[in-house]
């Protein structure tokens, strides 16, 4: 005996082990409901989806792409990888996060408000950053930002105190480096 | 000429010129004629009279004994259940045609049930018209979207030139790897269009589908190995071995010949190996047997063979077999590692990597460790020792578990097949009646249906018309389904259905003396009917008994009638089903009879939390 409460017969040998987080890329049939039994199981089975990005791949093979970040013990995550494995219409499941020739990529829209200093130092943070300014007013701006998501955390967190308004974030998505297809 | 001499002649000329062209609905007859099914478990409805047209002017075409027959259920989830009970009972697909809207959500915990368990079932529902779909029509559900979580694939056909390439799939999705449940919601307009039809040959494979059931050779090297440098050797058995087909049983037997391990196995699991074998050690789990759970906890080496670990064998996970090193196979990736950490997985199905395992300890020259193998089984004898199914004895009432050893000894040398409803009859079932073969077992596991075990009963009768086929049932689960014994009455299925009548949901009752205090919360079956006067109702034989000694007298006259048969077997109203693994303990606490008085002081608060 470990300890003197017994634990619940659910309780998973690990389960306080750390979490990490993980992009998982599927290549899936392009028919309906897909992307449902995708976030179904999520769901069904309480695993967390941090983000989703879907979006037709190749009209004539049939396929879109589906990127999922998730969170979970390596258990949890070795589950959701082998779970979304049996899914029928999913024909290739990839973890980007483990793979060392993963890309994770993610586009921001940022609205910050501001005056005076706070306006030319979002602009100057904006410009270290390569953010884009797609739209100005007098009082505000609106950045795009393209990334690594923990790039696009970082400038968030810095226009915080300039103003932020408002944020739209496309989730992840990601490809591997080198010449070969998924 | 008749009819029959000139369908199949036809049907050959006009394969060689060009597809044939047929109805969505007749397609789904020949798709299920070229699939080699015999019996389709159904209930018409406006949805699907397209298809039940096809089905009638098939017969009149082929004639009433053409191969393909229909059974007419009284309820949709008796359909399900049949075909499931048709399947685990032969090995083939259960097959189900219901109509839209209430057909398909009846149909649903059949289809759930299966999925859990892994049977191969495909489902066809009515749908309405495709313009219809989204206005929220008459019988209209989304079947699709209800059953996406509960089926192993589905499909909505919209297009009558996917139709027969769709059915071909289903069977080979439902039936490959880890079988399971495919439905197939058809609308009726796609029933009357035209199209093309194909064979199960000429449908496209599936790009991303193929199961792995050739086990990976290193590790099968190393599971050989570890297994051979084993003290404490055992097989934990489960589902998977019977999934995968008699060879796998008797693979399996081989196997264990040559390791020398004792065995025990899951519920589902039962007569892959022989309970007459002296290495069968009785089920495991919450009312498994004291050694075979013993065993598992102090096992060194454990020899994971088609089972899941799922909580009800397990107990207590952190005190789950602490010591031993874990080797899992099984066909579906997902359950390796899912409850407990294995040592190593080996992803196959299990009549493969058994085969393999055999080849690689012969061509090895493994030998187990005959030394500690005799001190492993002289510790299991002290267990058996314990006797941990013993019960008082009665000259007055039936014990319920004395009712099933007497049925195991009057049919033990019959052609016997027997399905279960769910509850403590279930469990007494599993540690009395003693199986020998595979196949020969048909019960709810996972899901726990109440109402399983009379439609199963029905589709392992179809199965095997000359058989002897029991359902062992409670008073409580044989209402949920009761409306079946027509579907027996009507076909004439000499099923039996052996009620150990307790006048109490027995498992529920159990439950709330161990953990509520003795407050028996609406559990008392109360205003039975008289279930031999319900079965003389039905047009099917009844008989009671209340005395211990007519019992054989009364099993032998159910056994020898030719027609259906209610038992209203009047058993003990008190009796606890034990040894039992109490919530939240570990496999060596389990409580035995002797324990009885004792019970509510067993299980603490954390245990009563859980199911």
């Amino acid at each position: 005996m470990t300890t003197s409460q017994p634990a619940s017969a659910y309780d998973m040998p690990g389960a306080k082990v750390a979490e990490s987080t993980a992009t998982f890329a599927l290549l899936v049939d392009n028919e309906p409901g897909v992307l449902h039994r995708v976030v179904g199981l999520f769901a069904a089975r309480g695993y967390n989806i941090e983000s989703l990005t879907v979006a037709e791949t190749d009209r004539r093979a049939h396929t879109s792409r589906i990127t999922v970040v998730t969170r979970g013990t390596e258990q949890v995550l070795e589950q959701i990888e082998a779970q979304l494995s049996k899914v029928i219409a999913v024909r290739r499941v990839q973890d980007v996060t483990r793979d060392p020739n993963g890309v994770e990529r993610e586009l921001a829209l940022i609205k910050v408000r501001g005056e005076g200093g706070d306006r030319v130092e979002a602009l100057r943070v904006a410009d270290i950053f390569r953010a884009r300014v797609i739209d100005t007013t007098a009082q505000s701006f609106v950045f795009e930002l393209t990334g690594a998501p923990s790039k696009i955390d970082s400038f968030v967190e810095l226009m915080r105190p300039m103003g932020l308004v408002e944020l739209s974030r496309t989730g992840v998505l990601s490809i591997e480096r080198g010449a070969e297809g998924m | 000429m008749s009819a029959q001499d000139t369908m199949p002649s036809e049907i050959d000329e006009i394969d060689q010129t060009a597809p044939e062209i047929m109805t969505g609905a007749e397609i789904v007859v020949r798709a299920l004629v070229d699939q080699g099914v015999d019996t389709l478990f159904g209930y018409p409805g406006g949805a699907v009279l397209p298809i039940y047209d096809a089905l009638f002017q098939h017969d009149e075409r082929q004639g009433a004994n053409n191969g393909l027959k229909h059974i007419l259920v009284r309820h949709e989830q008796g359909a399900t259940h049949a075909a499931e009970g048709y399947a685990r009972s032969s090995g083939k697909p259960g097959v189900v045609l219901v109509t839209s809207g209430p057909g398909a959500t009846n149909a649903i915990t059949g289809i759930v049930d299966a999925l859990m368990d892994s049977i191969p079932m495909v489902v066809f529902t009515g749908q309405v018209p495709t313009h219809l779909i989204g206005t929220d029509a008459f019988q209209e559900a989304d079947t699709v979207g209800i059953t996406r979580a509960c089926t192993k694939h589905n499909y909505l056909v919209k297009d009558p030139a996917d139709l027969a390439r769709t059915i071909h799939e289903a069977f080979h999705i439902a039936t490959s790897g880890r079988p399971g449940p495919v439905l197939i919601d058809i609308p009726k307009d796609v029933q009357f269009a035209k199209a093309a039809y194909v064979g199960p040959e000429a449908a496209r494979p599936l790009h991303s589908y193929a199961p792995k059931t050739k086990g990976d050779p290193a590790k099968i090297a190393e599971a050989a190995a570890m297994i051979a440098g084993a003290k404490r050797p055992i097989f934990y058995t489960g589902g998977g071995v019977i999934n995968a087909g008699p060879r796998a049983s008797e693979l399996l037997r081989e196997f264990q010949a040559l390791v020398g391990a004792p065995v025990t196995s899951t519920l589902m699991g039962l007569g892959a190996f022989p309970a007459a074998d002296p290495a069968w050690l009785g089920m495991l789990g919450m009312h498994g047997a004291y050694e075979a759970n013993h065993a598992m906890h102090d096992c060194d080496v454990m020899i994971c063979v088609g089972a899941r670990f799922d909580d009800r064998v397990t107990g207590r996970l952190d005190a789950f077999s602490p010591g031993s090193k874990k080797i899992h196979i099984d066909i579906d990736a997902s359950s390796i590692n899912k409850n407990v950490h294995v040592d190593l997985g080996i992803v196959g199905d299990a009549g493969s990597v058994l085969e393999d395992l055999i080849a690689v300890w012969n061509a090895a020259g493994h030998k187990p460790d005959r030394k500690a193998l005799g001190k492993w089984w002289a510790q299991i004898d002290a267990w058996r020792a314990v006797q941990c199914f013993r019960y008082s004895p009665s000259d007055a009432v039936i014990k319920p578990q004395y009712a099933i050893e007497r049925l195991y000894a009057l049919t033990k040398d019959r052609d016997t097949y027997i399905t279960t409803e769910v509850g403590q009859h279930q469990m007494w079932a599993a540690q009395f009646y003693r199986f020998q073969e595979p196949n020969r077992w048909m019960t709810s596991g996972g899901l726990g249906t109440m109402g399983y075990g009379l439609p199963a009963a029905v589709g392992a009768q179809l199965a095997h018309p000359d058989s002897l086929v029991i359902d062992i049932a409670g008073e409580a689960s044989i209402q949920m389904c009761m409306q079946e014994i027509s579907t027996a009455v009507q076909f004439g299925l000499p099923i039996k259905i052996f009620i150990l009548n307790n006048e109490w949901m027995g498992m529920v009752r159990q439950w709330q003396e161990l953990l509520h205090g003795q407050r028996y919360s609406q559990s008392y079956s109360e205003s039975l009917p008289d279930f031999v006067k319900l079965a003389e109702a039905y047009g099917a034989v009844g008989i009671r008994c209340d005395n211990p000694a007519e019992l054989d007298a009364k099993i032998l006259e159910m056994i020898d009638s030719p027609r259906p048969v209610i038992f209203d077997c009047r058993v003990e109203k008190a009796e606890n089903c034990l040894p039992m693994i109490p919530s939240g303990k570990a496999h060596n606490e389990m409580i035995l009879p002797t324990d009885d008085a004792d019970l509510g002081s067993v299980i603490d608060a954390a245990g009563r939390k859980l199911v």
